[in-house]
């Protein structure tokens, strides 16, 4: 894992669903922490339409690069972006595209769950964190599959575990 | 007649409570803070932000918004709640300086106003040491 008193680092340090995609979080908050590299949007739908890719591309600064894949895409180059030496960091902006993602790259094995907000059937469970049932499950299966899946908005933030999250022992 | 200490020109979206308190400073200076409406990002998702950002211009005609950082989810969501309408002007990166300037130019149309407080607001950022001459660089 991403050190930042060693400065010793795996690449894509940091799995994260978050609604919001790349903001002030990711880039301020995690990327001048981490000395970010690169960001790997996973999203199909921004993948597939020039204006967002603009859009979140402006967002970020020049040196940081930025990646737009899909789904099978980035599952498809994960071995490139882990070989990357730069500290990277792989979003998606729901939990049913990491779920998607993870089922065909076993090699990702943690997953912050960064900003998942309110929405009709979900349940608050963090500040940042709404889940709905069948999120709560996938969640689940994920940690079954030895995914560590943990919450955090920041860095300097405590990270919550999902059981502690679930079990209401989050905050 | 419009009245420029009531009538709102323009919002502020902002991280945390920054857009209350930047509202908070101009009203205190010109008493012109109702020009300005609020909106935090707290508790809010991408689609939350983009539908109140698109019912301020819909509903209330907003056609001027400021928010705080280039890359941040409220300049994400402004600008799709924008697209295709050219009568919105956003400005990133705001400041106290910027709204200042703002609020006082009543006499032009906010997306005018928008557009013509943005050197003011860059030249308010300046680095003062405590040696060598009295001008900020």
């Amino acid at each position: 894992m991403w050190s930042p008193a060693a400065g010793v680092r795996v690449p894509l340090d940091l799995c994260r669903i978050d609604d919001r995609l790349i903001h002030g979080q990711v880039v301020l908050g995690w990327g001048q922490q981490m000395r970010l590299g690169f960001i790997v949007l996973v999203d199909d739908e921004v993948a597939g339409s020039d204006w967002e890719r603009e859009l979140y591309r402006m967002g970020v600064p020049p040196e940081v690069d930025v990646v737009f894949e899909t789904v099978d895409g980035a599952a498809t180059r994960l071995g490139e972006f882990e070989r990357d030496p730069r500290p990277g960091i792989l979003l998606t902006g729901d939990v049913e595209s990491m779920v998607r993602l993870v089922g065909k790259c076993s090699a990702l094995r943690a997953v912050n769950l960064g900003g998942i907000h309110h929405k009709s059937g979900r349940v608050q469970r963090l500040r940042y964190v709404f889940l709905s049932p069948d999120e709560e499950l996938a969640l689940r299966s994920l940690e079954s599959r030895g995914v560590a899946v943990t919450a955090r908005d920041v860095p300097g933030a405590r990270p919550v575990a999902l059981s502690d999250l679930l079990s209401g022992k989050g905050e | 007649m419009n009245n420029p200490a009531t009538e709102l020109r323009a919002i502020i979206a902002a991280h945390g409570e920054l857009a209350a308190g930047l509202v908070s400073a101009v009203d205190r200076i010109t008493g012109r803070g109702s020009a300005l409406g609020i909106l935090s990002n707290v508790g809010l998702g991408a689609e939350q932000m983009e539908a109140m950002m698109r019912e301020r211009i819909e509903r209330d005609g907003v056609r001027a918004i400021f928010t705080d950082l280039p890359s941040g989810s409220w300049t994400m969501a402004a600008r799709r709640a924008m697209r295709g309408n050219d009568q919105v002007v956003l400005v990133t990166g705001v400041n106290l300086a910027a709204l200042l300037e703002f609020v006082m130019r009543d006499d032009l149309d906010p997306a005018s106003g928008a557009r013509s407080c943005v050197d003011r607001a860059r030249a308010a950022i300046g680095v003062v040491t405590g040696g060598g001459g009295a001008r900020a660089t």
